[in-house]
């Protein structure tokens, strides 16, 4: 067969199609990533004995185990039990849960960076505890934050690829079928690299310009190193 | 059924699932050290051209997500390169080497580059070479401070074992789905494959964690820095 029609006509449009799943999945887990990882944090940092520890443990139990058996869990092991998720559904929550507790960490690293007199501050002020946390401690918390969260959103790229493990045809899922059909495997995968590289690259790019971005004056990374 | 006798039957099995994986994450743990410490010092002492190919490296290695990679490698390069008759661990061992080398010569890097550069230009007034300054001077404080960040190297590719599972290799996760599979035992041979992991993970990191408080010389850590 001709390469280029190889290329052109077969390669790059399934792998177009994949690309779109791969997004999908990506835009359905990050904003509850995100979110979770938020309610984690703060529930660790500031919730009673009993929510702390069960948010302890659940980033512990989620950090040591694989996110792949993780997903094989959700989709393979949940239905045993009368819980069936679509293989789709499986990936995303699976990917919110994986996401989510490596946010918290993150996040709870920041908040235990903002200083104590915050609250304090705060408290004096009339604020309750909880809209000291708001709309004090938590926008500087997340602004610190950025860098570990991004690192996160990247990886959640990267492991986007395993929910071809259950059956998910993402983008490398359809770069796998497209070789394993025509037998071009270095090709196939080489491609599907190339846009794994490409997305990655984007959002680093992006997310510099994001963190320059809400940087607030004299409160950016260098300085809150500089004083610790 | 009965779960435990079950579980108790396949536990050789299991267990040689074990053996596998952490096979699996000590190979790739050594390949990484050993790739990554000179890119690593390639990437701060080396010319423009070494350090260009050794960003490109990185950037590839952690640009690739771990199952793309392993595909890359064991059904197009390995092949192509004529070493298509290599087994599934070791590809799976090589890649994962080959792509923490990436990683861990970032942290090295970063340690490196945290020893003052006074220190490599006191110790060549005082006669030594580049190469002595950098063994007897500079690495010796710099794999210190790379160690912590060196330890987290240990569940990150603990983790991205399991996926070797998707080229065949028989390690853990192989054998928990055949388990699975046989058995007809799904949600307890899942967790219990979990409580594994996070026993080898969490067990691991506190070995790796003594070796840290027993190396560290007293007044010199990261924590007096």
């Amino acid at each position: 067969m001709d390469q280029a029609v190889f290329l052109f006509e077969i390669l790059l449009p399934a792998l177009m199609q994949g690309l779109v799943v791969t997004l999908q999945l990506i835009a359905c887990s990050a904003p509850f990533g995100l979110a979770l990882g938020i309610a984690v944090a703060v529930g660790r940092q500031y919730g009673n004995p009993v929510v702390s520890w069960l948010c302890k443990t659940f980033v512990f139990l989620i950090k040591g185990t694989p996110l792949l058996l993780l997903l094989f869990i959700l989709y393979f092991g949940l239905p045993s039990i009368g819980i069936t998720f679509t293989a789709f559904v499986a990936s995303v929550v699976g990917f919110i849960l994986c996401n989510g507790a490596y946010n918290a960490e993150y996040i709870r690293g920041a908040l235990i960076s903002i200083k104590d007199g915050q609250m304090v501050a705060a408290q004096a002020l009339g604020m309750t505890r909880w809209q000291a946390i708001r709309s004090v401690i938590l926008p500087q918390a997340l602004c610190r934050a950025i860098p570990g969260l991004s690192n996160e959103f990247i990886y959640l790229i990267k492991y986007s690829s395993l929910a071809y493990m259950i059956t998910v045809i993402e983008l490398s899922g359809a770069g796998k079928l497209v070789a394993t059909k025509y037998f071009t495997y270095t090709e196939s995968f080489a491609a599907v690299g190339i846009v794994y590289l490409v997305l990655v690259s984007i959002t680093t790019v992006a997310v510099n310009i994001l963190e320059k971005r809400v940087a607030v004056p004299g409160t950016t990374r260098a300085t809150a190193a500089a004083q610790l | 059924m009965d779960v435990l006798p079950v579980l108790i039957e396949w536990l050789p099995y299991l267990l040689s699932g074990v053996a596998s994986t952490l096979g699996l994450v000590l190979v790739a743990l050594v390949l990484g050290l050993l790739l990554g410490l000179p890119m690593a010092l390639g990437q701060v002492y080396g010319s423009r051209p070494v350090r260009w190919v050794i960003g490109i490296y990185v950037w590839f290695f952690r640009g690739l997500p771990i199952l793309v990679l392993l595909f890359l490698f064991w059904f197009g390069i390995f092949p192509g390169l004529g070493l298509g008759n290599l087994s599934a661990f070791v590809v799976g061992a090589v890649v994962l080497g080959l792509r923490g080398a990436a990683y861990q010569s970032q942290i090295f890097r970063g340690a490196i580059q945290s020893v003052g550069e006074g220190q490599m230009i006191a110790a060549r007034s005082l006669g030594m070479s580049r190469l002595t300054a950098i063994r007897s001077v500079i690495l010796p404080q710099a794999m210190r401070i790379a160690l912590p960040g060196w330890s987290n190297e240990y569940p990150n590719i603990l983790t991205d074992s399991a996926v070797c599972y998707a080229i065949g290799v028989v390690e853990l996760l192989t054998i928990t789905s055949r388990m699975v599979t046989q058995t007809n035992i799904t949600m307890p041979v899942y967790l219990a494959t979990a409580g594994i992991f996070i026993i080898l993970n969490y067990g691991g990191l506190k070995v790796l964690h003594r070796l840290e408080a027993r190396i560290a010389i007293p007044g010199f850590g990261t924590g007096a820095m």
